[in-house]
């Protein structure tokens, strides 16, 4: 059994302590291991105190940096159709990551017919319709325009859809929650440019459209444009990445992925919403009654503990071990996150990361002390308008199984008395009695 | 004075019934540099293939299902499988459970709202391999071939600009509209 430090201030049951116990640096945390992740080779030949690096000149300064080699595991997980390659997704390793940014190389995917190529100096982007003035504008102009920056989250509303399900799925972490990533976007406010085209006052709605092979279209509200939307050229400090929309890319915060249109090249003002493919057939909700949500635009307050989860193991036994995860809501803050390592019999507040920004991925941290035995992990996230993340269960009681998307629930990790760790669904529930038909992304 | 977002949001909501713009209600934004160029109505019209629940932006043209078959199988058959019933692509028809089973089919004929809008999909993004390639004349021969498939049409009847609007879609009133409930309308 673990030593039990006197200091040590429990904060529920089952071994969480007071969040910030972990300042105390007495504390000693063991190790959450991922298999495969190998450590150095050679220990014979190896002498720690005169490491071979220091006995030779490294490598000079490069144009652009990539990651070590030794992380070369830490990589996003793609699936595509089986024969458009190019409709497919890439999840973000979330069980992989620190802190609150996604690396841009790290960002997830969702392409419906692949990464267009585009050449910035041809590019456009037209203004259109229900306008006074209707204007092209091409990336040279957008560049010269009053920049702002902001960090939010975009999330694909098929995100964790793998929840749906009756088997738990057992895949890491991040290559079932990850369809979610977190950046600094810079841009120039909607509202700027749609103030130089001048707006009809019969206008209502927008709809965008990208330079893909798929010439996404989808319909997006006059009110989210002139809130906080954002015509954004760069992210995390650079130009946008091609896969995430370079040159240019709508980006609304806290609302479904789709609607933030990559590779935007035309913005059309109208009266009503245009009823395309991609907001009828499919990213709208069905639900028991048969009838289906449409324009479900935000993203609803959800949390997930990314460390210790599916696939890792708790391999230096009982003792103190960190539980970290991440927390975001549509709607605005994260008020607060509760963890709970007993199954959801007590829980305790997770400490959260400075600073708590408005639609942005919020790190959060609880010190835990582990006795060895079995223990369900679950995080529970409360966003400022009082939005509590649902349990699976209630969340399948008030929409059915089969809306496909906005899946939210708490997600509960079970540690087992060797310290693996896998994907449960708490409480009484069916296992297998249904062969699992929701599958795929979109 | 910091605003909550939904409160931001019935503010809109009631200048918009007190008939004044949401424009002139919005906060001020930077002012750019003006750098837009005028976009003549031609230009717009070339750049613009929205088409509408109500027919807006079809096409001259036409073409029924027979018609609709041959391009079918030339340029659907391999990703949607035999009579639309899927494969690698999504099933497009031949539902035989509803919306309310165990295992809901979401067709063209158990789920797309409005008639129009499937020409606009299959002219814009079809076929994948070669977005935009088909004529008006095929994209309307194969959305009548469609709607064939999905019993909603006869095998002979052709759509146009006049006649695929007219085509009333089963689950027309499938939809909850959430955003609208969320801004006190409709």
């Amino acid at each position: 059994m673990a030593h039990q430090d006197d200091r040590e201030i429990t904060a529920a049951g089952n071994g969480l302590l007071d969040r910030r116990a972990f300042l105390n640096n007495s504390l000693r945390f063991g190790i959450i291991a991922l298999p495969g992740l190998a450590m150095a080779a050679d220990k014979a030949a190896f002498d720690p105190a005169r490491p071979p690096w220091m006995q030779k000149p490294g490598a000079a300064p490069t144009p652009y940096g990539s990651p070590s080699p030794y992380e070369k595991d830490v990589v996003r997980f793609p699936a595509s159709n089986p024969v458009v390659r190019g409709d497919g997704v890439s999840f973000t390793p979330l069980h992989l990551l620190e802190g609150s940014i996604t690396p841009n190389g790290l960002h997830f995917e969702r392409h419906h017919n692949g990464v267009p190529d585009i050449d910035p100096g041809r590019h456009r982007l037209l203004l259109h319709g229900l306008v006074n003035r209707p204007l092209f504008f091409s990336v040279d102009d957008l560049l010269r325009y009053p920049l702002v920056s902001r960090q939010c989250f975009i999330e694909c509303s098929g995100n964790s859809n793998t929840g749906w399900n009756r088997i738990p799925s057992q895949s890491a972490a991040g290559y079932v929650h990850g369809l979610v990533s977190n950046t600094e976007w810079t841009g120039i406010p909607l509202g700027t440019l749609l103030q130089e085209a001048g707006l009809d006052d019969k206008a209502a709605w927008l709809v965008a459209e990208g330079a893909d092979a798929f010439a996404m279209d989808v319909s997006i509200p006059l009110e989210k444009a002139l809130d906080d939307a954002l015509l954004a050229l760069y992210q995390n400090g650079e130009r946008l990445r091609p896969e995430n929309g370079y040159p240019l890319r709508l980006v609304l915060p806290g609302w479904e992925g789709v609607t933030n249109v990559k590779w935007l090249r035309r913005l059309q003002l109208t009266d009503k919403p245009v009823m395309a493919r991609n907001e009828t057939a499919r990213y709208t909700d069905l639900l028991p009654s048969g009838k289906a949500r449409q324009f479900s635009f935000v993203m609803e307050t959800k949390s997930l503990i990314t460390s210790p989860s599916a696939g890792m193991s708790l391999k230096s036994g009982p003792g103190l071990y960190q539980i970290t995860g991440l927390a975001w809501s549509g709607r605005g803050r994260i008020n607060r996150v509760e963890v709970s390592t007993d199954g959801g019999k007590s829980w305790a507040p997770a400490q959260l990361q400075e600073p708590v920004l408005s639609k942005a991925q919020t790190r959060f941290r609880i010190p835990w002390r582990w006795n060895g035995a079995p223990a369900v992990l679950q995080s529970r996230a409360v966003d400022e308008t009082g939005a509590v993340q649902p349990s699976r269960q209630a969340l399948i009681a008030k929409r059915g199984r089969h809306g496909f998307y906005h899946y939210n629930a708490i997600i509960a990790w079970k540690v087992d008395g060797d310290g693996l760790v896998s994907h449960v669904y708490p409480g009484k529930h069916e296992n297998n009695d249904h062969i699992d038909i929701d599958s795929g992304w979109d | 004075m910091f605003i909550p977002a939904n409160m931001k949001i019935t503010i809109t909501s009631i200048l918009i019934l007190a008939g004044i713009s949401l424009f002139a209600a919005a906060a001020d934004f930077p002012q750019g540099p003006g750098l837009g160029k005028p976009a003549t109505p031609a230009e717009v019209a070339r750049w613009n293939r929205e088409v509408w629940p109500d027919g807006t932006g079809l096409p001259p043209g036409g073409g029924t299902a027979e018609q609709g078959q041959a391009v079918y199988v030339k340029e659907c058959l391999s990703c949607h499988g035999r009579g639309g019933l899927g494969d690698s692509g999504d099933q497009l028809a031949g539902a035989k459970m509803g919306l309310t089973s165990d295992y809901p089919e979401k067709t063209i004929g158990t789920f797309w709202p409005y008639a129009p809008p499937l020409f606009g999909f299959i002219r814009r993004s079809m076929p994948m391999t070669a977005p935009g390639s088909l004529s008006d004349d095929q994209v309307y021969a194969v959305t009548a071939y469609l709607l064939y498939l999905n019993g909603i049409i006869g095998r002979d009847d052709e759509m146009n600009a006049t006649t695929l609007p007219r085509v009333r879609m089963p689950n027309r009133n499938g939809f909850i509209d959430v955003w609208s409930k969320s801004q006190g309308r409709d």
